[in-house]
This record gives C-alpha cells, sequence and structure tokens, in this order.
C-alpha cells in the first residue's frame, strides 16, 4: 500500500518533469562524450601508446611514470615549464593592476558621450583573435618597416627587433596581453564600483574631500574584495597556459623564452607523435593547475569571500 | 567657483589620459587600414603611417580574388551560424532545467557540468578522442566538440534565475508544462542574454584556431583565422598577387594587411550593436551560485 502510493507519487513527479530530463540528455550526453570520455585517455600517460593498437591495446609502460621521468629529464619540458610560470606572473604583476587603474579613469570621466565612446574602444581588443593581433604586432613592429621603428628611426633612435630578442619579445608578449584585455577587465570592476552606496560620496563632497581623497577612501575599498577574489583567481591559473597566444606570436629565434606547455604538447605530441610523453606533461599540467585552483578557492573563502567553485 | 574651476581642469586633465588609452587601442588597427589602402611605393619608401598614401584598393581586389581566402571567409561565416544556433539551443536545454529547485538530481547535473570546466582532459586525450570518434579532418569536428560552453551556461541560468518565479508558477497553475513554459515566458524575456551569448559563441567561432590547427588538415574545411595565419606567415600566400608579379615583400604586406582586415570586418560590424548587451552578461557572469 505504502510503497503504491510513493509508485504513484514518483509517476505524478515524473509526468511533471521528464520533459526536463528530456531536455538535459542532450546536454549530459554530450558532456559525457566530449569531456568525460577523453579522460579515460589520460591512460596514455601510463602506456606505451602504439598507433595500431589503439589506446586500450597499448602495454602499460614499465615502470607506469616511465614518461613523467622522460618528461622530468627532457630539457625542452623544463624550458615550456619555466617560460609558462615566468609569463604567467609577468602578466599578473603587470596585466592585473592596469585594468583598476583603468576602471578608476573611467569612472571619473565627467562627460558621459565621452565615457560611452571610451568604453566601446577599449573594449574591442578582447574581440579580436590573438592570429589578428599578432598580424597587426607583426605589421607595426616589423623591423624597419613597421611603424613604431619609422618612428623610432625618424627621432635618431635604432630600429628594435621587438619579436626576435628574447627580452624584448617577453615584453611585446606582455604589452599585447595588456592591450588585449585591460578595457574589457576593467567592466567588472564598473559593475563593483557602481554598486558602492552613493550617500558615501555625498557626504565626502560635504566634508570637501578631494577627488583624490574619495577614490582613495571610498571607491577602491568599495572595490577591494572583488580586487582581492579576482587575484586570488589569477594566481590560482598560473600554471594554466593558453595556446592561441605563444603558439601566434613566438618564433623559431626566441622558442627559448616563448614555448610554453600548450605549445610544447601540440608540438612534441601533435606534431611529433610522443603521445604518451605529452600526455604526461598535460596530466601534470591538470593535476598541478587543479591544486593551485582549489588552494586560491580556499584562500579566497578565508577572506570572507565566495570563492568560485 | 574656485572649486568648481579646478573641477573642469581635472576632468579635462582625465578626458585627455583616456583619450591616450582611447589611441593606444585604435591606431594599430587605423594602421593597418592605412597600409590596406596604400601603394607598394608608398609602403616601400616607410611613408604609411595613420593616413593611406597613394589610396587604392587593390590589395583587396587581390584578396578577394584568391578563391581559397573567399572560400574560407565563407565557410567560417557558415560555421559561425551553425554554431551559434546549435550552442544557443544547447545552452537553453542545459540552464533551463538547472532552474527548478524541486528538480531531482539538480544538483549532481550541476556539479556534472561544472566540473568540466575546471578539470578537461587535455590535448592529447582530446585529440585521441577525435580520432577514435573518426572526427579528425571532418567539417563536424569544428562544431561538435565545442557547441556549450558552460561558462555560458552559468550565465545565461544566472539570468532565468533572475525571472519572477511568479510568473512560472501562475502559469504552471494555467497548466502550462516546463516546454510551453520555456517557449512562452522565458525565451521572450531572455532576448538580452541570448543576444550576449550569441555574441560570445559568434566570436568564438569566427575566432576560433587551435581546433582547425589540431583537427583539420583538409585545405578545404580551413576556417579563417588558420588560412591568415597561414598568409602572415608566409606559409601560403594570395594565389592571384604571385601570378600577376606582385610577390615583392612589401606588396604583400599590403595583402597581409588587406587578409586581417577582412577576417577583422565581421566583429566589427556586429559589435556596435551588441555592445550594450554584454556589459551585463559579464558581470552575470560573476554569480556563480
Amino acid at each position: 500500500m505504502k510503497q503504491r502510493k510513493s509508485m504513484q507519487k514518483m509517476a505524478l513527479y515524473l509526468k511533471k518533469t521528464w520533459v526536463l530530463y528530456l531536455m538535459m540528455a542532450l546536454p549530459v550526453s554530450f558532456a559525457i562524450v566530449f569531456r568525460y570520455l577523453p579522460m579515460t585517455n589520460i591512460a596514455m600517460a601510463f602506456k606505451d601508446y602504439n598507433m595500431f593498437k589503439g589506446v586500450w591495446d597499448s602495454q602499460w609502460s614499465e615502470p607506469l611514470y616511465k614518461w613523467f621521468e622522460v618528461a622530468f629529464t627532457s630539457k625542452d619540458f623544463w624550458y615550456a615549464l619555466r617560460n609558462t610560470l615566468i609569463l604567467n606572473m609577468l602578466d599578473l604583476a603587470i596585466g592585473f593592476p592596469v585594468p583598476i587603474l583603468l576602471a578608476l579613469l573611467i569612472n571619473e570621466l565627467a562627460f558621459r558621450r565621452y565615457k560611452r565612446f571610451t568604453q566601446a574602444i577599449v573594449y574591442l581588443p578582447h574581440f579580436l583573435s590573438w592570429i589578428i593581433i599578432s598580424g597587426i604586432a607583426k605589421q607595426l613592429l616589423a623591423p624597419r618597416t613597421g611603424v613604431v621603428n619609422v618612428m623610432l628611426t625618424n627621432v635618431g633612435l635604432s630600429s628594435v627587433n621587438f619579436l626576435t630578442e628574447n627580452a624584448l619579445y617577453i615584453g611585446t608578449y606582455i604589452a599585447l596581453g595588456v592591450w588585449k584585455e585591460m578595457g574589457w577587465n576593467t567592466i567588472i570592476y564598473l559593475a563593483a564600483i557602481t554598486s558602492i552606496n552613493p550617500e558615501l560620496y555625498e557626504a565626502a563632497d560635504v566634508d570637501g574631500a578631494s577627488r583624490l581623497k574619495k577614490i582613495w577612501h571610498i571607491t577602491l575599498p568599495g572595490i577591494r574584495s572583488t580586487i582581492i577574489i579576482l587575484f586570488i583567481m589569477n594566481l590560482g591559473r598560473i600554471l594554466g597556459s593558453e595556446f592561441d597566444r605563444p603558439y601566434a606570436m613566438s618564433n623559431s629565434l626566441v622558442m627559448n623564452v616563448a614555448d610554453v606547455l600548450s605549445t610544447y604538447v601540440y608540438r612534441v605530441g601533435i606534431r611529433g607523435f610522443q603521445f604518451s610523453l605529452t600526455a604526461a606533461v598535460g596530466l601534470f599540467q591538470s593535476v598541478v593547475c587543479i591544486i593551485f585552483l582549489l588552494t586560491a578557492n580556499a584562500v579566497a573563502k578565508r577572506f570572507g569571500e565566495r570563492g568560485i567553485i | 567657483m574656485v572649486k568648481s574651476k579646478k573641477r573642469i581642469i581635472d576632468d579635462v586633465i582625465i578626458a585627455a589620459i583616456c583619450l591616450l588609452f582611447v589611441l593606444l587601442c585604435s591606431l594599430p588597427l587605423i594602421n593597418i587600414l592605412a597600409r590596406s589602402l596604400s601603394s607598394p611605393q608608398a609602403m616601400i619608401n616607410n611613408k604609411v603611417s595613420f593616413f593611406p598614401v597613394g589610396l587604392n584598393l587593390n590589395s583587396y581586389f587581390y584578396v578577394l580574388k584568391d578563391s581559397a581566402f573567399t572560400r574560407s571567409i565563407w565557410w567560417t561565416a557558415f560555421l559561425t551560424l551553425v554554431c551559434t544556433i546549435i550552442s544557443l539551443v544547447m545552452t537553453t536545454l542545459c540552464s533551463y532545467p538547472l532552474i527548478y529547485d524541486s528538480l531531482k538530481g539538480r544538483k549532481f547535473l550541476n556539479s556534472m557540468m561544472i566540473f568540466t570546466m575546471y578539470f578537461s582532459a587535455g590535448t592529447i586525450p582530446n585529440y585521441l578522442l577525435m580520432k577514435q570518434l573518426d572526427l579528425i579532418d571532418k567539417p563536424l569536428v569544428l562544431i561538435i566538440p565545442n557547441c556549450l560552453s558552460i561558462f555560458n551556461m552559468i550565465i545565461m541560468r544566472s539570468f532565468l534565475y533572475g525571472i519572477p518565479e511568479s510568473l512560472r508558477e501562475s502559469a504552471q497553475i494555467d497548466g502550462g508544462g516546463p516546454f510551453s513554459i520555456l517557449i512562452k515566458i522565458y525565451l521572450p524575456l531572455s532576448k538580452p542574454v541570448l543576444a550576449t551569448l550569441a555574441l560570445f559563441y559568434a566570436v568564438g567561432r569566427w575566432n576560433g584556431f587551435s581546433d582547425a590547427l589540431m583537427y583539420v588538415s583538409n585545405p578545404k574545411y580551413a576556417p579563417i583565422q588558420l588560412k591568415l595565419y597561414q598568409i602572415i606567415n608566409n606559409l601560403s600566400a594570395i594565389d592571384t598577387a604571385q601570378q600577376e608579379g606582385f610577390a615583392s615583400p612589401t606588396a604583400s604586406e599590403g595583402l597581409k594587411a588587406a587578409s586581417v582586415l577582412f577576417a577583422t570586418v565581421p566583429i566589427l560590424i556586429v559589435y556596435p550593436f551588441l555592445q550594450r548587451y554584454f556589459i551585463s552578461g559579464v558581470t552575470l557572469g560573476a554569480i556563480k551560485e
């Protein structure tokens, strides 16, 4: 009797919600096939890949951690790891503060139409691909013929090889990253600024506070938690690596400082057919990344923020 | 009176600093535009900065005459359209059921989706999967594997959460099922978020490069970014230009500039229309349950 009642209840529930489950079926099967199924191929990192046998029938490597050992004793891997860390740290040190300053500036802009115009222009680079940006950069910064070098030589300076000398390449790489995302990253700060209570500014006006004082004592504290959480989350991504950006910008002359983990995996793995070795490198990166991210999330929560996971 | 004068001076200084940022972001594009419109002679003599010298449209004509390039543009436009539609459907199908608090297993489904955002199998396992599914060098490989972004799903879910539940409840009392509620109530109210996500998905596909680089070797299916990469790095030339003896490096600089612009212009065209939407999209994305 009781069982029948709960069965009836279940039937009623399903009658109301089966459509929802049917809707979810498509995204769920997508996630299973294209996100979870490839995780089984991580086994590759512990096997000697045989192209004719496929992932399942390839032999387990002896010892199991063989490919990790091979990676950790390879000079190219250490270069890629080092470069990933250095480039990401520079991105954080230089790319992180710029949007905050820009957001403060835009927020102080008095002329409304001009403010909108400024925002429209500085958001734009975010929508350009790294291929397009590298194409623009290669023309703009070309030795002798690029407009930047033409200007430099016109004022009596010598032409600079922005993209083919190690230190300059790193500088250009970071600068272009700032260029692409500085405007876009102001959006989140500007949104945080609008949620600051306007009465605070009115009270400060009554007290005769200067503009800088208001920025320092009201605006910045108002977006402090946003800054902290974004900084911690960016710190959590310190070993992550984009692909398009380093791949589009690098060239053979600066390979030692330009090759990062993602481009290493592509070059040695997909182009060089060393699937097991690069699967091991990829797994190492993913695991370290998620540990960093979880740590960062925990730290953010200790700061009294919501965290992201 | 004195005080307000100082204020105005400050305002002007701030506006001037902002102008620097505006120039910083726009001048590179203006330089490329000027180069694409200039004559080869002017470029050899380094006369082109931000205005075209020896104005002509030859670079554009040469690029347009290259059938491989124009085919790549059309192919990418087609891909972008198809991917955007499929992705919007997938995103709606995924986010809408998740706003029903009473749905059993909702938490599990939700976590299952979010997990894929933080841990991905990696480049090589994904590549091997495409091989196993026999998708390498098939046009579908540029459409299916990235047809749902969990980040965008979260944006949509946050938006749908913001629609008052009372609307849904009154429709339920009138006997509407979940699907008709979605079609009649939720989707018409979701136009802003759908526009934002359409922009994100469309730009993502138009700018997509690495999947094509890794999974596609047949030049027939090369999207515009791959083609552009080859042109910029001299791995592929604009055909017509070479046939007509236009192979001097500076001439091809003009052609490269024109090619870059062809890949940029579609974004510049849709951008102003969608600008008012994407700001709300970004701020919605910051809310993650």
